[in-house]
């Protein structure tokens, strides 16, 4: 067989096996021919790469993509109202956090200085951002923005919500009604209303509250909001996985005198835990979009700022470029993780052909 | 070493168990048969309180269970367990179901308890199967690893709750075998099983349950040639007239 027949059975084998398979094919070429085609043209062909001005991107309108949009503004889309000559701070910062993720997606890094690598990381971000020592300038946090501010709010998000809601998720379960109670009525309460509304809470509502003279940070009253937000839809999504794993195994740990901490660390948890990873990274990617929301208390994300990035008046009009952006970016980080997700799963699942908690058969 | 007296559990109205007293001695072997929904598995989980009791006392190793759940770990580290349907961690590997409580309960150090488990899993006769997962091995393995990671806590009492009831007929012997040789190392064991072949060969005495209660209590010699009362005579000829 020659190199060029595999492809053309391939293609007779699943395309054009019957002729109900060719016509899908011919309307799925159609369609692409009509709709991706002008799209490549639009986005590639006939895009202005380059027009600091905007004249070029003004008579392209319509027939080409105006990337210029992003060639001018992308400093401020990625760090907002970060001092401009500082702007290599929020840049080093976003790339020790994504530096962080690689690292702890990595197996064998899971180990006990994975702690203090996260916590030197975490430091050497607090640094760069706010600045004060080393001779950098002091930047006060009303200033940061951008996506150094998205994935600061994401992190710290995911990193108290996720053990905050393992708690939940064992104190609904608990035997101990009042425990129990405080749970469910956290839990029901704050899945009950929209984040919007907590956000607003968080940053109006809140210090009419605090004594006079105390104030709490927005950023930090923001970022209080969406942990106890996450924690409260990831509780539920734990309460799940432990709602799987058999009696059993309960019993075997408690039969073998583990304590109920020792018991739910080493024996329930990392299966419940496992067996929850999709519906988990699902929980974290929703989470990740929303922290654009916290664009209605006046905090400078990634979509705020790629929004405010239009309200130029050169770059009016040219929403769909920066939109597509900022789409762009915020895919960049849900899709990895859903790849992640998946890796993860399979990896875990191969150490054991055969998962079976109780009977095994034969 | 075990003492039941006058134990009294309900379930909601339903009274699983009426009034048991129970003495099993160091050393002593009991087999508790009876037909399903006796109350005999019930009875067998209170001793390290996989259930609690309402009514009575029970005493262990000199000490009362009751809600102190001190006691409760000190019990359930002296009083081994092995199930029906096994309990394994599945995803944890042999050598690390079994050192798991020894490291985390007794607080040995990590290479003390491999050693120590090693030997059991010798004992149960499947040193090779070390490394694998609970789901990798065949029933008769996982119910033997199970025996295993129970001694490997050094327990005091050895509890079998119907042990070979979820095995195929033909690894049935594997796990009996082992379960022989344990007592006739002289561990104290109550054993819940139908297999009556095993109680005739090792048991001090058999305790014989129906509805809650004991019926009769007695040698195997003595309840097999001639069962006192006509609960339990029904009961042999159901398992054994076939």
């Amino acid at each position: 067989m020659s190199a060029l027949s595999a492809p053309v059975s391939w293609a007779r084998e699943n395309l054009f096996s019957n002729w109900k398979n060719t016509l899908a094919t011919l309307a799925i070429a159609y369609l692409l021919w009509k709709l991706a085609l002008p799209f490549l043209d639009w986005a590639l062909v006939h895009a202005v790469w380059w027009s600091p001005d905007a004249k070029a991107c003004r008579a392209a309108k319509g027939t080409g993509a105006c990337w210029a949009l992003v060639a001018d503004k992308h400093r401020f889309m990625l760090f907002g109202t970060y001092p401009y000559d500082a702007q290599w701070r929020p840049a080093l910062a976003s790339l020790i956090f994504v530096a962080l993720y690689v690292v702890s997606a990595i197996r064998a890094c899971w180990r006990r200085w994975l702690a203090l690598v996260w916590l030197g990381g975490l430091v050497a971000i607090g640094v760069l951002m706010w600045g004060g020592v080393f001779g950098l300038r002091y930047v006060e946090n009303e200033r940061w923005g951008g996506l150094a501010l998205t994935l600061l709010l994401a992190t710290f998000g995911i990193a108290f919500a996720f053990p905050l809601s393992i708690l939940l998720a064992l104190a609904r379960r608990s035997t101990m009604p009042v425990i129990r109670w405080l749970a469910i009525g956290y839990i029901e309460l704050i899945r009950g209303v929209p984040l919007i509304s907590l956000l607003f809470m968080a940053s109006v509502m809140l210090p009419l509250f605090l004594p006079e003279g105390v104030t709490i940070d927005k950023l930090l009253r923001a970022q209080i909001a969406m942990i106890l937000f996450a924690a409260a839809y990831l509780a539920e999504v734990v309460r799940g996985g432990l709602q799987a794993i058999p009696r059993g195994q309960y019993e075997a740990a408690q039969a073998l005198g583990l304590p109920f901490w020792k018991m739910m660390g080493l024996i329930i948890l990392p299966q419940a835990l496992r067996i929850s990873i999709p519906p988990l990274v699902n929980t974290f990617i929703g989470f990740f979009k929303d922290t654009s929301l916290v664009l209605i208390i006046g905090l400078f994300d990634l979509l705020t700022t790629v929004k405010v990035s239009l309200t130029e008046p050169k770059w009016s009009g040219f929403g769909i470029e920066a939109y597509l952006f900022a789409s762009a970016v915020y895919f960049i980080f849900c899709f990895a993780m859903s790849r992640y997700s998946q890796a993860l799963e399979k990896s875990l699942g191969a150490a054991q052909s055969r998962t079976t908690a109780g009977k095994g058969a034969a | 070493m075990i003492e039941l007296s006058r134990v009294n559990k309900w379930y909601g109205d339903f009274h699983v168990l009426k009034d048991i007293d129970l003495k099993v001695g160091k050393g002593e072997k009991v087999v508790v048969c009876g037909p399903s929904g006796s109350g005999k598995s019930t009875m067998i989980r209170l001793i390290n309180r996989l259930e609690a009791h309402q009514g009575g006392r029970i005493v262990v190793d000199g000490i009362e269970l009751t809600d102190d759940l001190k006691a409760v770990d000190a019990i359930r580290r002296e009083v081994g367990m092995v199930f029906q349907s096994f309990n394994l961690f599945p995803h944890l590997t042999v050598m690390e179901n079994l050192t798991l409580a020894p490291i985390w309960v007794r607080k040995m150090p990590k290479r003390a308890a491999e050693e120590h488990a090693q030997h059991f899993l010798e004992r149960v006769r499947i040193p090779e199967q070390a490394d694998k997962y609970p789901g990798q091995l065949s029933g008769g393995q996982q119910q033997r690893v199970a025996i295993a990671r129970a001694l490997c806590m050094r327990p005091k009492v050895m509890l079998f709750d119907e042990p070979t009831s979820a095995l195929d007929p033909e690894m049935i012997k594997e796990v009996l075998d082992v379960m022989i040789e344990l007592a006739n190392e002289g561990m104290t064991m109550v054993c819940v099983t139908h297999e009556m072949g095993f109680a005739k060969t090792v048991a001090d005495r058999v305790v014989f349950m129906d509805q809650g209660e004991v019926v009769e209590a007695a040698r195997p010699d003595e309840f097999f040639a001639a069962p006192k009362t006509d609960r339990a005579k029904l009961f042999l000829s159901q398992i054994l007239g076939h």
